[in-house]
């Protein structure tokens, strides 16, 4: 007997082709209205000096490492509470978690970075903090999710076959859940770098002192341009985690 | 008998939330190469069964022995690599290939690679997929008759004595199903191995089953013996009427057409004279002949009427045979073939489409009849 092979299909969709054309098209648009507002606005000296490239350089930089840092850290926690909460048993553990953490976002970030401010003091570390308890639930939520969408049957026929425990999680569950835990992942990145805009509020830095001494000095180009650099870090960021997504979804999904 | 492969001794399993447990007290003994099936309606606790033997489930009390070994202690793991376990849904890892899916278990045993790439190739042909086509396919890019190839290729993988199967083919259309069943029956007349197989459908249960085991609630057993005689001497009320009604043409699936005898429809040989033809249908009991041609094949049921109510020649005549029946077929085939024929009997031709004899429900009936009687009076 023969059987017919299907022809093979085309995976890439509308949806996931568009994923990759929209943030890159609106930074550039981004970039041209702040390289017009630079052109062809006035220019004084104040703002020459709110946009001095050694100072813009530097708060680039702590606005990457907050981003970078605060990411790492829901990463490092959020997946392994993700991973426990879903194994058997503690289903009312993980609800609690959900729960609490929907709270952590529905306050504003603002009041998150202050409370934490009267807490751990100034810096950049209690930044760090407060942007990672704001972007937890995202990960959390997604890590949970995805793992509980792999199906049922995949599972138990990896457990029937001999597979050990953490091999049915390393090998079949956290595999399958990979493109919606870096879903997750995703807008907590850009949640991050967003966020990291209010760092300067505490001593923490980043791209938001541009914009406060802009605010301060009554100088609208400064504001238009700190704001523009903060949203297309922000649409970077979304670009290279779309990439990640679309790179690391295993193959044959 | 030898000492059974897979013996469960008073196993029970009960769970804190339900009163009555899933499986109470089940003694049952697999034997070496034999299909026994498990059949019952849904929530008898047949699934669960099966899933006690690998350990997916553990049983709350009693023991489980395989090949004398009790495995109720062992790691649970590493028993189940010993064990092919197929499922309705199939389950194949979508993230891997058709050749990885397959490699999972010889893989976990630790095989070196090039053994696994010719184990892999081996088990597609098995069953029958073009290696070369699927090996590096995706399990999203099969239909659900080939997963199910697929799912059972990986079950036998790395050569299991023991092949647990949940509905394999429960989900799966009726026709590619009833393909399936016939090659998987095949395959297993040379492989031999020994399989508990669960299904709902009484109908699998006896086309597949060496035995069959009818459960009850709590998957207690109601009989278990061979198909034949559960089907002629049900043990109790329950198991006819789990059979439903016509047992009888239930069993035509156990008997092939070369058990029963042939009816002696005399052929012509062509070229054949007009007188010699009118010779044979006179002497032929039913006045009826089968026109062959110079291979032997039967071409046409030739009567003494049609071949007197015509002046045309002897080979358009009567009317034509357009299916056959080999001795291999069941007897619900021959069945079938009888009443779509236009005379209520069918040929049977051997392998390469020679006459053999016709069959007639007459002889249908008499086999049922002496074998009914036969059973129930022993």
């Amino acid at each position: 007997m023969t059987v017919v092979a299907p022809a093979r299909v085309d995976r890439t969709t509308l949806a996931e082709r568009l994923d990759l054309i929209v943030a890159p098209v609106f930074a550039a648009v981004l970039a041209v209205i702040g390289g017009a507002v630079w052109l062809y606005s006035d220019i004084d000296d104040t703002t020459r000096a709110i946009l001095a490239p050694e100072k813009l350089q530097k708060q680039l930089v702590e606005t990457l490492v907050l981003g970078f840092a605060s990411s790492a850290l829901v990463i490092i926690i959020a997946i392994p509470i993700g991973i426990a909460v879903t194994r058997r048993g503690l289903p009312r553990v993980k609800n609690f978690l959900v729960d609490t953490l929907g709270l952590a976002q529905a306050l504003p970030a603002y009041g998150l970075i202050v409370l934490f401010f009267s807490w751990l003091g100034a810096g950049i570390g209690t930044v760090i903090v407060a942007l990672a308890t704001f972007s937890l639930l995202p990960v959390l939520r997604n890590t949970i999710v995805g793992l509980e969408q792999v199906d049922q049957a995949v599972i138990e026929a990896g457990r029937g076959m001999g597979y050990t425990k953490s091999q049915v999680l390393f090998e079949i569950e956290l595999p399958l859940a990979v493109p919606v835990i870096i879903a997750g992942v995703r807008t907590a990145i850009v949640i991050n770098i967003g966020m990291a805009a209010l760092a300067f509020l505490i001593g923490g830095g980043g791209l938001g002192e541009t914009i406060n001494s802009g605010l301060k000095l009554d100088r609208n180009p400064a504001i238009l341009i700190g704001a523009v650099m903060v949203a297309i870090l922000a649409l970077v960021f979304d670009f290279l985690s779309a990439v990640a997504q679309r790179y690391l979804k295993p193959k044959g999904m | 008998m030898s000492e059974p492969l897979i013996r469960l001794e008073n196993v029970t399993k009960s769970y804190p939330s339900t009163e009555s447990p899933a499986v109470g007290d089940l003694t049952m003994d697999v034997h070496e190469g034999e299909v026994l099936v498990l059949v019952g309606p849904s929530g008898c606790g047949k699934s669960t069964t099966l899933r006690l033997i690998n350990r997916l489930i553990e049983p709350t009390s009693g023991r489980i022995f395989l090949k004398g070994e009790d495995v109720t202690e062992i790691d649970s793991s590493q028993l189940r690599r010993k064990i092919g376990y197929v499922i309705q849904q199939v389950g194949l890892f979508p993230h891997r290939t058709i050749a990885e899916n397959i490699a999972t278990v010889p893989k976990l045993l630790g095989w070196d690679k090039a053994k696994i790439a010719d184990r892999i190739d081996e088990m597609l042909e098995l069953v029958s997929m073009e290696p070369a086509v699927y090996r590096d396919r995706y399990p999203k890019e099969l239909s659900g008759g080939q997963a199910q190839r697929v799912g059972v290729a990986r079950a036998l993988a790395a050569d299991p004595d023991v092949l647990l199967m949940d509905e394999p083919f429960g989900a799966i259309d009726p026709i590619t199903r009833d393909r399936l069943q016939n090659e998987f029956l095949r395959l297993q007349q040379d492989l031999k191995k020994t399989i508990v197989f669960v299904t709902h459908d009484i109908d699998e249960a006896i086309k597949m089953g060496n035995r069959i085991a009818i459960l009850r609630e709590g998957s207690e057993i109601a009989q278990i013996d061979t198909p034949e005689v559960i089907l002629s001497d049900p043990a109790d009320e329950f198991v006819e009427n789990f059979l439903g009604s016509g047992a009888i043409l239930k069993g035509l699936t156990l008997k092939k057409v070369r058990d029963i005898d042939l009816h002696p429809i005399p052929a012509l040989e062509m070229p054949v004279m007009r007188d010699e033809a009118l010779r044979v249908l006179e002497e032929s009991p039913e006045k009826t002949a089968v026109l062959l041609d110079k291979d032997h094949r039967p071409l046409r049921w030739i009567s003494e009427a049609s071949l007197n109510r015509t002046t045309q020649p002897i080979e358009k005549s009567g009317k034509p045979i357009t299916i056959d029946l080999q001795p291999e077929d069941t007897l619900q085939d021959a069945l079938g073939v009888m009443l779509q024929s236009s005379v209520g009997m069918a040929v049977v031709v051997d392998r390469k489409g020679k006459y053999l004899g016709c069959c007639s429900i007459e002889s249908l009936a008499s086999l049922i009849i002496s074998d009914a009687g036969g059973t129930s009076s022993s």
